[in-house]
């Protein structure tokens, strides 16, 4: 029960700061901001790891091999296409040509 | 070795939160993003390097299948497909968290299992696969595969509450007899049923809402494996997430002056049977029609412009030509601001990504808040594709379904432009007043082959 209650702080406290840091993303990077969060709940993948980690094939591990799968196409397609969105928003350099 | 991959977990953590903290500026967004890749990376290698690998061959699989689908999908997706990818990899990190957490089921990382475990497990396999069906309706809906109007079952919310019941009642079963398998799978069918059941009712035009609320369960699925595996690192980024996907919910739903649960369960949208409403009214009363080049001579005696960008611009594909007649007209000393709604598009943040594509720099696109009182110092409003969240009728018209959105001031400038296919109303099926004022030029068609004519006919002055 214990551990449980540590959960629950620090699962606590982290949803504040998400609170406290998500709030002042503008409107301009919400979309790379969803994107980026869909990689970052790729996290799962950590426990998929220890799920398929045995030298058998028992069931638990093949599922754990899927969700190593399906957490992985979160991660690299989520971080890779936020990347690339991201890479997009310029700044206007008209202002710099035109001076 | 416990200490280190402790300390390690901490340090990923804290770089998911720097990493968040950086996407927060255009400035500094891409380094964000790089931190929590970093984090990611530190986070499996830890993983790794602690528990031994075992299973080198289903690992690599694993890693290297998704990673190579994953990439595939980052590098060929349109940018206005980026609603249904994001709902897609929704629904992954959904079925992710319902995988591990039902392999955790099969073989217990300690034996014997605490209730809380137990608790935690109900939790992670129920969250898990409510995202995922989810997730998957709205990819279709999305994607066209499925009607996006609401679908609504006779007592449908009866049916919610009873499944609601049913996930309960298998978990108590479950708590009590952890040996049954039968008790997580029964958890998981209704969950599944659930997660359908519950964004069927919910209409095309709400699906912003639903993508970051589902966002926001893809992270708390992930939480919930964090507390089965009492592992810190899937709980914090699991909670940043959710409370990211929370605020978006909320935002989109502030931005449509609808409630939450009004949007879940209120049934509304017409996807299917848009302009009905206006046609109907719209042949009493008298509509100007303009032509492009006339909209280009209006334009030969303006100062400034602010353009209005809807989603219809998008599904013209009109963002690269809209772009270089916005070049034409500032390189003429026109000052040129694009205004954006925060529903223009099909998520929180659409249309940006889509001007931005277009190589609009990023410091001409105006919030509503920040630009709203320009209007009425503006000689042209020019709206492209966008109806609903310019309709006056959301000020002052008390049984609309608009009534009291937050709309774009688009009325007090002096020149109101529409371009539009046709009189059809929007979403909310509610007609435009402003069609019919004195000030306002309505230019009927294809929002990329007006913007074309229009660069064109500004072209010949020249």
């Amino acid at each position: 029960m214990e551990s449980l209650i540590v959960s629950i702080y620090v699962f606590t406290l982290a949803v504040f700061i998400g609170f406290e840091l998500i709030t002042k993303v503008p409107p301009l990077l919400h979309t790379p901001l969803m994107s980026g969060s869909n990689a970052i709940s790729g996290i799962t993948v950590v426990g998929a790891l220890l799920a398929a980690n045995a030298n058998n094939w028992k069931v638990s591990t093949i599922l754990g091999v899927l969700a190593i799968g399906f957490a992985m196409i979160n991660v690299i397609g989520g971080f890779m296409v936020t990347d690339r969105m991201l890479g997009m928003f310029k700044k206007d350099k008209k202002t710099e040509k035109g001076a | 070795m416990i200490y280190l991959e402790q300390f390690t977990y901490l340090l990923a953590s804290a770089l998911f939160i720097i990493g968040l903290k950086y996407l927060g500026s255009a400035k500094t967004a891409r380094r964000g993003n790089q931190y929590a890749m970093m984090a990611m990376a530190i986070a499996i290698v830890i993983t790794l390097v602690v528990s031994g690998i075992a299973g080198p061959v289903q690992i690599i699989v694993g890693m290297v299948v998704g990673g190579l689908i994953g990439g595939v999908v980052a590098k060929k997706i349109e940018m206005t497909s980026m609603p249904q990818m994001v709902a897609l990899f929704n629904g992954f990190g959904g079925i992710a968290s319902t995988l591990v957490a039902y392999s955790e089921y099969l073989e217990p990382t300690t034996v014997p299992v605490s209730l809380d475990v137990n608790i935690t497990l109900i939790l992670s396999l129920f969250i898990g696969t409510v995202t995922l069906t989810g997730s998957l309706i709205a990819f279709a809906k999305l994607q066209g595969l499925m009607p996006g109007r609401p679908i609504v079952l006779p007592m449908h919310q009866i049916l919610n509450f009873i499944l609601m019941i049913g996930v309960v009642i298998f978990g108590v079963l479950y708590v009590m007899t952890p040996d049954v398998p039968m008790w997580p799978l029964l958890i998981i069918a209704a969950a599944a049923l659930f997660g359908i059941t519950f964004v069927i009712p919910i209409g095309g035009a709400d699906m912003p809402v639903v993508i970051a609320l589902l966002n926001s369960y893809s992270g708390l699925a992930a939480s919930a494996t964090g507390f089965v595996l009492s592992n810190n690192v899937l709980i914090i980024a699991g909670a940043l997430v959710g409370a990211s996907g929370l605020i978006l919910t909320q935002l989109m739903c502030e931005a449509m002056n609808r409630s939450l649960f009004n949007v879940l369960f209120g049934a509304v949208g017409t996807d299917d049977s848009t302009g009905d409403a206006g046609t109907g009214s719209g042949e009493q009363k008298t509509v100007t029609r303009y032509t492009a080049e006339d909209a280009a001579m209006i334009m030969d005696t303006v100062q400034s412009v602010i353009i209005v960008p809807g989603y219809g611009l998008a599904v013209a594909q009109a963002q690269h030509v809209l772009h270089e007649m916005a070049e034409m007209l500032t390189a003429r000393g026109i000052d040129v601001k694009y205004a954006i709604h925060p529903v223009a598009g099909r998520m929180p943040g659409h249309m940006n990504v889509l001007l931005a594509e277009a190589n609009v720099p990023y410091d001409v696109l105006y919030e509503m808040d920040d630009i709203n009182d320009e209007f009425q110092n503006t000689d042209v409003a020019l709206i492209i594709g966008a109806n609903d969240v310019v309709n006056p009728a959301a000020r002052t018209k008390k049984d609309s379904p608009l009534y009291g959105m937050p709309i774009l001031n688009v009325d007090y400038a002096r020149t109101v432009m529409f371009v539009k296919r046709s009189m059809g109303a929007g979403f909310a099926g509610e007609a435009n007043p402003l069609f019919f004022d004195d000030k306002t030029m309505m230019v009927f068609g294809d929002a990329k082959a007006v913007v074309t004519g229009l660069v064109k006919s500004l072209k010949e002055d020249e």
